[in-house]
């Protein structure tokens, strides 16, 4: 075991435990806005260590033997990664704009401007 | 200028995705094929850039972005655990408020939504530019703060760095 | 060799992806399992990534980047279908 592997396990423990908490997030959250905020702030996180992870991984593999595989690996994985931080919150913001239009209220809200806003507009 | 900004672009992008051809750098064939098509995607999207693209090749805006990496990233740390709190104990006080900013261009509000959206508790549900205000959906709202008089109990800092990185 | 580390993680993400398809199964509204797919979406992305590195192959992380492009698209369409908007 080298230091790369603990910090490879590292990261990938981290990415596991927030990808897995965002999923729990989807159940135990009571409506849509909610659920969101579990989902797309958990998942982006635990997938930011993946990437995190398999770039250390590649970073040590090239290092070690010289395959230009392994320098592929690292900058593709980065690449995935500004490509999904770059469409996840714009994807989750559509959800909820789309989800409000629609007619599905907050739960448990104990204020909604947005509602006032669109209720005076409708007038 | 629109060209030449998005010419660089694809061209670095290429540089990325096939490095590693010959040896550890590029072989000719890749990067005479790359200039091709950055040039076919560049002459393609010269008219959906705008004419403000000159920014996209300001060296000094590339270094305050690469300062923004580490704030971003420490409000998402700080987001996560927050999140994985309320998963956890199931106590929260969800509305919709409405934040008051003081933004001036299109490029400002979506770095400020995107920004906001990742960090604590909050998700932007929409942008009025014409009013100057975000529509905000706050997980845990602290009592007394239902119509924030400006960004800083919501965003934090994000709204100065909008504010300096959208120019 | 750490390639058997990659394979249980991508293992345990697909498990935490079953879960978010539970989530597309109950849920009780439209939007709610748009949200699961959109959660499936980023948990996919991370196995495809994490598949790569297991096995070495570089070409699918080449995936994992044009899937996660597309779904987002995909979201859009179906946001837009939901505030209807799509004609």
């Amino acid at each position: 075991m080298s230091w790369a592997s603990y910090l490879v396990c590292t990261f990938l423990a981290i990415s596991l435990i927030f990808n897995t908490l965002g999923s729990i997030a989807l159940h135990r959250f009571p409506d849509v806005y909610t659920r969101l905020h579990g989902a797309t702030k958990c998942t982006t996180f635990g997938t930011i260590f993946a990437v995190l992870a398999v770039f250390t991984h590649a970073l040590y593999r090239l290092h070690a033997t010289g395959d230009p595989k392994y320098l592929q690996m690292g900058l593709h994985s980065l690449v995935a990664l500004v490509a999904l931080l770059l469409t996840n919150p714009t994807g989750a913001h559509a959800i909820a704009k789309a989800a409000h239009l629609s007619g599905y209220k907050p739960a448990k809200a104990v204020i909604d401007a947005y509602e006032e806003k669109l209720g005076g507009g409708r007038e | 200028m629109p060209f030449i900004a998005a010419f660089i672009w694809s061209y670095i992008l290429w540089l990325a995705l096939t490095a590693g051809t010959n040896g550890l750098l590029w072989s000719t064939q890749e990067l005479i094929a790359g200039v091709i098509f950055s040039a076919i995607v560049a002459y393609t999207t010269r008219n959906i850039i705008g004419e403000k693209a000159g920014r996209f090749l300001n060296p000094i805006k590339w270094l305050e972005w690469i300062a923004y990496i580490p704030v971003l990233f420490w409000g998402m740390t700080k987001a996560n655990f927050h999140v994985a709190w309320l998963v956890i104990t199931g106590k929260i006080r969800p509305g919709i408020v409405r934040v008051p900013v003081e933004l001036e261009n299109d490029a400002q509000y979506t770095i400020m939504s995107n920004s906001i959206t990742l960090t604590p508790g909050t998700l932007t549900i929409d942008a009025c530019p014409e009013e100057k205000a975000l529509y905000v959906h706050w997980i845990d709202i602290p009592p007394g703060l239902e119509k924030p008089e400006s960004s800083e109990p919501v965003a934090g800092p994000f709204e100065k760095w909008a504010r300096r990185l959208g120019r | 060799m750490i390639e058997p580390v990659f394979f249980y993680a991508a293992l345990i993400v697909m498990m935490a992806g079953f879960l978010s398809v539970l989530r597309i199964l109950l849920g009780p509204t439209v939007p709610d399992r748009v949200v699961g797919v959109d959660t499936l979406n980023t948990l996919v992305v991370a196995v495809m990534i994490l598949l790569g590195a297991a096995y070495d192959r570089t070409i699918y992380i080449d995936i994992a980047i044009v899937y996660a492009l597309l779904s987002y698209i995909g979201t859009l369409a179906i946001a837009r279908y939901l505030q209807g908007g799509l004609t």
